[in-house]
């Protein structure tokens, strides 16, 4: 019972925010309101006892990528933002194919069925802690991708240094 | 005891309201924290997914998921402020050079 009225609450918390984050007119705005989401996604993570995921989530997530839309966001021009119009010139043309989008995956959901059952159970994965858990998995059959998601943040930040670097010699 | 269907529509709902975003926002950086709306609601889907399976493949899907989204944000945003520093603008409508 607990269960569902959290559940009903991260559910409802995640969607007006979301829906006020890609309405806000003030870019600022949609940051922080993406912010409350992503802390309440972590509150369903927790619901579904994935408690590191939970913890990930606000770190990496609310903690680093959010600050690094905000900096950005304060880079550039804020200021004709509010005087002008935030949406392309025919939004509902999106309309319509978002929602068409959302009802047809909402109308294929009850024909989905679950499959084989995998060995950890929430009684194992309690004994053995998420995160044990998750590494005993991590480190053993998804070796080679976590190297690559390695490889991947190595790009990224080589990828950003160079991007965002000024050219001296031009001048 | 919560149905997974729950959690499926909470994340078509998210999907679709992350799709909007995308598709009617002029802004350049709000397009891009829709993708991130996005790639949440497939992480709930993971994550619910992999909880009434009983197993841990989508906990670590959603682990990757997380470090792709962040490469993704700082090359995204590094992108943002050249296009910022040579054009002056984040409207997707003003970049309009490449035509046929």
């Amino acid at each position: 019972m607990f269960n569902q009225f959290a559940f009903l609450y991260c559910a409802s918390v995640i969607i007006g925010t979301a829906l006020l984050a890609v309405r806000f007119k003030n870019p600022v705005y949609s940051v922080l309101s993406v912010l409350v989401l992503f802390f309440h996604m972590a509150g369903l993570y927790l619901l579904l006892n994935a408690e590191f995921l939970a913890a990930i989530q606000v770190i990496v997530y609310a903690g680093a990528v959010l600050v690094l839309y905000l900096f950005v966001l304060f880079l550039v021009n804020l200021r004709d933002e509010i005087k002008m119009d935030r949406f392309i010139k025919s939004p509902r043309l999106g309309a319509v194919a978002s929602i068409g989008l959302g009802l047809c995956l909402l109308y294929i959901i009850p024909s989905f069925k679950l499959g084989a059952k995998g060995e950890y159970t929430v009684e194992r994965i309690t004994e053995l802690t998420h995160t044990k858990a998750m590494g005993y998995e991590l480190y053993s059959t998804y070796l080679l991708p976590f190297e690559v998601a390695g490889l991947i943040l190595l790009i990224a930040v080589i990828g950003g240094l160079v991007l965002a670097r000024t050219e001296e010699e031009e001048k | 005891m919560i149905p997974l269907s729950w959690y499926m529509a909470l994340a078509a709902i998210l999907f679709a309201i992350g799709t909007y975003g995308f598709l009617v926002r002029r802004n350049i950086i709000i397009m891009m924290l829709s993708i991130e709306l996005m790639l949440n609601a497939v992480n709930i889907n993971m994550v619910a997914m992999s909880h009434y399976l009983d197993s841990m493949r989508g906990h670590n899907f959603t682990l990757f998921i997380i470090t792709v989204a962040a490469a993704e944000a700082a090359i995204g945003l590094g992108l943002i402020i050249v296009l910022f520093r040579n054009k002056k603008t984040v409207y997707v409508d003003h970049i309009n050079e490449l035509k046929g």
